[in-house]
């Protein structure tokens, strides 16, 4: 039969209860925090290597968010996190950016569209694939509807352009931060 | 009672989902698929187990007026540690079900076995218990969402019969979940009457 519903026992009971748990999960916790840590960067990791070419080392620039990938010294291009609004809540990219200014490709680290509608924007072959070597020097960066050269995924316009419009501010970003290395050598002689 | 009818009863007679209708949140929201219903399962299992087992063994020091709150630590404190384990070693089940994983905690089957069963039973026979309704509840998500994969998306485990193309769609959604969730209920209730 349970102990009487006195107060040094109620003490005794929750604070022991509390101690306990508490303890097992400060261990817990010490013990998983490394792993997580490896399986979250591994999927950063993962999605930059989708979205650029192949790179040996990748910088992390902290306060812009963004990843520069390098192959030896030479830059080979940077992933940039980009989300806008869509259907049914941000969608979150990836998108790899080489230093000419084209976009190598895209990738959704999350998104929260409707199933089988706007969803397909991280499935549908042929939505992605369009931004694959996209050149926003060549190509209008808006969906076909609004008179741009992105093909809409049928029946999800609204995710489309929420999609377009992130690849959009990646590029702002790139811009913004003067990454666009065309010129690169021409640049550092005019600095001497 | 024996173990092993234990166990049957959380899996036909006793049957979480079909039955007691406990935990419908988890139920209706998780089983788009077979294997997030699987899964689902299989973390609740998990968290009814142990919380069963720790609760039937404590009871006796618990005082009545504070059995509950000492409950839910402890369900609370397994709830957590399967979070941080999905987190750490199954980072993309993780992601399917993160949200709610910790919803666990409230879930009405847990916390209904520990205060109905668990602390005026044996930690085997609560043992027991737990992986029966563990089980029931695991099977019930898994047909639920092979059910819904099968209409919704025309897959089953992830297999793709219908070659890319679209499935039902409203299946995947909240109301194909009511549909399929209600005619499973009545199927399983009619079986179950005629034995």
């Amino acid at each position: 039969m349970a102990v009487k519903s006195n107060l040094s026992n109620m003490v005794l009971a929750l604070g022991m209860s509390c101690l306990f748990c508490s303890a097992m999960l400060g261990g817990a916790y010490a013990l998983t925090k490394e792993p997580i840590e490896k399986a979250q960067a591994e999927k950063t990791k993962g999605a930059i290597s989708q979205v650029l070419p192949h790179f040996e080392t990748l910088e992390y620039v902290e306060d812009q968010h963004y990843y520069t990938a390098l192959d030896g010294d030479k830059v080979v291009g940077y992933a940039i996190e980009s989300s806008a609004m869509g259907f049914g809540g941000n969608i979150n990219l990836m998108v790899g950016i080489t230093p000419d200014g084209v976009v190598y490709n895209t990738s959704v680290l999350s998104h929260s569209e409707t199933p089988g509608l706007g969803a397909k924007c991280n499935t549908d072959t042929k939505f992605m694939d369009q931004w694959k070597g996209f050149d926003p020097s060549v190509k209008q960066l808006s969906v076909k509807k609004d008179g741009g050269d992105v093909d809409a995924i049928t029946a999800s316009t609204i995710t489309s352009r929420a999609y377009t419009q992130a690849v959009v501010n990646a590029l702002q970003v790139f811009n913004e931060l003067g990454l666009n290395k065309t010129n690169d050598d021409k640049e550092e002689v005019d600095h001497e | 009672m024996s173990k092993f009818k234990l166990i049957t009863d959380g899996l036909v007679k006793n049957n979480p989902t079909f039955v007691l209708l406990l935990g419908m949140c988890p139920t209706l929201a998780t089983t788009t698929s077979a294997i997030n219903g699987l899964s689902m399962g299989l973390a609740t299992l998990f968290v009814l187990v142990m919380s069963n087992m720790v609760i039937s063994a404590i009871s006796p020091k618990v005082p009545d007026k504070v059995h509950i709150p000492v409950y839910i630590v402890v369900i609370a404190t397994f709830v957590t540690l399967l979070q941080l384990l999905m987190q750490a070693y199954t980072p993309a089940m993780y992601e399917t079900l993160g949200l709610f994983i910790p919803l666990i905690v409230v879930n009405c089957i847990v916390l209904g076995r520990a205060e109905a069963f668990a602390n005026k039973h044996g930690v085997i026979e609560s043992a027991c218990d737990g992986i029966g309704v563990g089980l029931g509840f695991t099977a019930s998500l898994t047909v639920l969402g092979l059910v819904r994969e099968i209409l919704g998306s025309g897959s089953a485990f992830g297999y793709n019969f219908i070659g890319g193309h679209d499935g039902m769609l409203a299946f995947v959604m909240a109301p194909g979940a009511f549909l399929c969730l209600g005619y499973l209920m009545v199927l399983f209730n009619k079986f179950l009457k005629k034995n």
